[in-house]
């Protein structure tokens, strides 16, 4: 996914929502693995999914940010909010 | 010193142009790979709010980008002359923003990373942001001037 900023914060939203739409998602995990870059633009669309699944009763995790965008969610506050794990197959083995 | 000036469209791809300039340009001076980061987090900050809150996306106006180094330090301007900010102090808030799909985290992440940080506006006129940060110093969150 390499950076996120404005330049693709659209399509990412309608994306993310479209996946959440059509395959009636509980909960969701960002795997930030191959994220070297975010801005509060990126994180503004982590955080209005967060509020779409977890009205709905769902769960957001967060896995793999690299230490620059862990700051930056760190600093934001999202990571008081989900749940941070190392891999997506960390997740999976939780919940299920 | 040494000066860079740079005039873009207010276009969403030119965020990552304007950073990766800034980053590219200061690393004459003696910053680390995390300042680095750092200090491309606050350019992209503050580039988006002049095209998204200054321009209100309008992508046909121009961001103005000055960056000067010097010894150990760097300082960068952002202006743009679009619609102003209304209430700085409001709008300097954490977590304040008018659309919900939004963060208004952008001048706390400026104020985070970088020393020191002043924003000027004017209603009707245009916003013009200024920070400055040093290689190697112990930082705390800048405190906005007035």
């Amino acid at each position: 996914m390499g950076e996120i900023d404005m330049s693709i914060t659209d399509a990412l939203r309608r994306d993310v929502d479209r996946a959440l739409q059509q395959n009636e998602v509980f909960n969701i995990v960002f795997d930030l693995a191959g994220v070297s870059f975010v801005d509060s633009s990126g994180l503004g669309v982590i955080l209005g999914r967060y509020k779409k699944v977890t009205a709905a009763g769902g769960r957001v995790f967060l896995t793999g940010a690299a230490p620059q965008v862990r700051k930056v969610l760190e600093l934001s506050g999202l990571l008081t909010l989900m749940e941070e794990h190392p891999s997506v197959e960390h997740v999976i083995s939780k919940i299920s | 010193m040494n000066k860079a000036v740079l005039e873009f469209s207010s276009r969403a791809e030119n965020v990552a142009f304007a950073r990766v300039t800034v980053a590219t340009f200061v690393s004459q001076v003696d910053f680390t790979l995390p300042d680095l980061e750092e200090i491309k987090v606050a350019v992209s900050e503050a580039v988006s709010n002049a095209i998204i809150h200054g321009y209100e996306n309008n992508p046909d106006q121009v961001v103005r980008l000055e960056i000067s180094i010097a010894d150990e330090y760097m300082e960068l301007v952002v202006i743009d002359r679009g619609i102003g900010i209304e209430d700085i102090e409001k709008a300097l808030e954490p977590a304040f923003s008018t659309d919900p799909e939004r963060m208004g985290l952008g001048f706390s992440f400026m104020q985070s990373f970088m020393d020191k940080f002043n924003v000027q506006s004017e209603p009707g006129q245009g916003t013009r942001v200024k920070m400055s940060r040093r290689a190697g110093a112990t930082r705390r969150a800048a405190v906005p001037e007035q």
